[in-house]
């Protein structure tokens, strides 16, 4: 088994409040449904939308990221595959892909040392 | 752990409601913003964190902890209610302030302010049963153009000027003035009862949609009886008659969505839990001296529901029921449903000479089920050509897809399938071979 990172990017556009918790309960049958299969290392956090951007060797400090919400990574979880097919192929169910969103899989560089 | 069914829904207006009594009724748009935010970080947090313990009150802190943020922001360039206006203004008194307003008492006063303001003399009823299940039920617009099966737009229009004209009526609804209470009660059972019966008559075709209609309405009259001032007779007896027309809601509409008349229904099915309560209802309403049409019109639903069988029903006790009803209440159609239930005591001669004694029958031109009851007792009588045309008449008037099937197959089981031929070809014969002598279910309808 080897680790990878979910980053979901893209967002649910908000709805009627029974559309709302349709999306919300969805996420959580996908969440629950992972974890019930071992494949959940830590469920990792939302992110909030805004934050800082520093860059460079000046240190500039900008408010951002200002990328489109389809881009703006929106939360991560650490899960457990056997490889980076089978972790991509588990990707697929997740509820992000249904309102356009997507999942980045980047395998996790275990070092022993 | 999963949220209850509709946990958002119900959280919205009791969200809306309490932000809208400390923004002031000018900043509902503001208020339902700040519900928006609040579902947003559900949407957010739930699915890596799970459903809270309580979620409900999860939702509730986090539109207050969002009602703070805008209130320091915004507090110098808004202005918010009047009543609360001068708490929000120090630092000192508005996290008590809204401590306090949060409290779930302040909320159940909201949601009846909230009630009463959408109930407001210068909207049609129609716009008063939409504000109510946009605000009070969390519908969306779209939602509510489905249930009544209605154009989106047309709604939206309706909604939008709604909100307009209660936005604009300075402040909420003052529920602590009895006089101003007991003034406005009166379209708020009626605009209860009208939601109600859009889901009981309504034209959706998903049952789903409509018993949710009929929960609402039963939900927010249950609200009314725990205020002092709500709880009166005609609250009590508006209450018993949703109880005891809902209990049928199980057996009217069968899982294909075929609609059942009353005297088919499986009795078996009927909720008698919902029977129990309505009974209970029933016997509040019965104190004082007011005899509304809710009182007559639950007493009926009870006839039904405590008879066994449609022969065991007390019908001499429903056309007595019927005719105070007229007393109070004239309208063609109580005359056409007190008609068929004299058929069923004393024979469909007698229901037929009811109907042509019906005053200003041409309001009934357009109902289908008045063609349907001519319809019913011609065919006892044997007269199944004439019956078959009052069917194809009922059919042309129906209101929705369930309602025309029903009319239909009616009209087709009007003549007596040959013999011979059911023996030739059994699957194609109509499953019943009488149309029955009763108008579907009439629950409530007597005034539609």
């Amino acid at each position: 088994m080897s680790e990878f990172t979910y980053l979901y990017r893209g967002r649910q556009p908000l709805g009627s409040p029974e559309e709302n918790q349709k999306h919300t309960e969805k996420w959580m049958a996908w969440f629950k449904d992972l974890g019930a299969k071992g494949h959940i290392r830590n469920p990792g956090y939302p992110l909030e939308g805004g934050g800082k951007v520093v860059a460079g060797k000046d240190k500039m400090v900008k408010d951002g990221p200002y990328a489109e919400v389809k881009d703006v990574v929106g939360g991560f979880t650490i899960i457990e595959a056997n490889d980076l097919a089978h972790a991509a192929e588990l990707a697929k169910s997740c509820p992000i892909l249904d309102v356009g969103g997507s999942v980045e899989v980047r395998p996790i560089q275990i070092m022993n040392m | 752990m999963q949220p209850s069914d509709h946990l958002f829904r119900r959280e919205s207006g009791r969200m809306v409601a309490a932000l809208t009594r400390i923004f002031g009724i000018h900043n509902l748009a503001l208020a339902e913003d700040v519900v928006q935010d609040a579902f947003c970080r559900a949407m957010e947090v739930w699915p890596f964190r799970g459903v809270p313990e309580n979620p409900s009150a999860w939702l509730m802190a986090t539109a207050k902890n969002c009602a703070l943020d805008m209130l320091r922001r915004d507090r110098t360039a808004r202005t918010f209610a009047p009543e609360v206006s001068r708490l929000l203004r120090s630092e000192w008194t508005l996290a008590p302030a809204i401590e306090e307003l949060f409290g779930p008492n302040e909320i159940k006063d909201d949601l009846l302010r909230m009630m009463f303001s959408c109930c407001h003399p210068r909207l049609s009823e129609e716009s008063q049963v939409g504000l109510i299940l946009h605000i009070l039920c969390g519908f969306s617009v779209h939602e509510i153009a489905n249930a009544f099966v209605s154009g989106h737009a047309a709604i939206e229009k309706r909604i939008t000027r709604a909100k307009k004209v209660l936005a604009g009526s300075k402040k909420l609804f003052d529920i602590a003035a009895p006089a101003d209470f007991s003034t406005r009660l009166p379209a708020v059972h009626q605009a209860l009862y009208l939601l109600f019966n859009e889901g009981y008559h309504g034209a959706s075709p998903e049952a789903a949609v409509r018993a949710d209609l009929c929960r609402e309405a039963m939900r927010l009259a249950a609200l009314l009886l725990e205020h002092p001032l709500g709880a009166i007779p005609a609250t009590y007896a508006l209450s018993a008659l949703m109880c005891l027309n809902a209990a049928r809601l199980p057996a009217r509409v069968d899982a294909s969505g075929n609609l059942n008349a009353l005297i088919d229904q499986d009795r078996a099915l009927w909720d008698r839990e919902l029977v129990g309560e309505g009974l209970r209802f029933l016997d509040l309403s019965a104190t004082g001296s007011e005899l509304t049409e809710f009182h007559l019109e639950a007493a009926i639903a009870a006839v039904h529901a405590t008879a066994h069988t449609t022969e065991a029903t007390n019908w001499e006790k429903i056309v007595s029921l019927y005719d105070t009803l007229m007393t109070i209440r004239p309208s063609p159609i109580v005359a056409l449903n007190r008609a068929v239930a004299v058929a069923q005591r004393e024979g469909p001669e007698r229901g037929l000479a009811e109907i042509r004694e019906i005053e200003n029958p041409d309001r009934l031109a357009s109902y289908p089920f008045y063609f349907a009851a001519l319809g019913e007792l011609e065919f006892q009588l044997g007269r199944h050509e004439t019956a078959r045309e009052h069917f194809q008449a009922a059919a042309a008037l129906a209101r929705n897809p369930m309602e025309r099937r029903f009319l239909d197959q009616r009209a087709t089981a009007s003549i007596p399938v040959k013999r011979n031929r059911e023996h030739a070809d059994p699957a194609t014969g109509p499953a019943r071979t009488s149309p029955s002598s009763a108008p579907p279910d009439p629950g409530c309808s007597s005034r539609r």
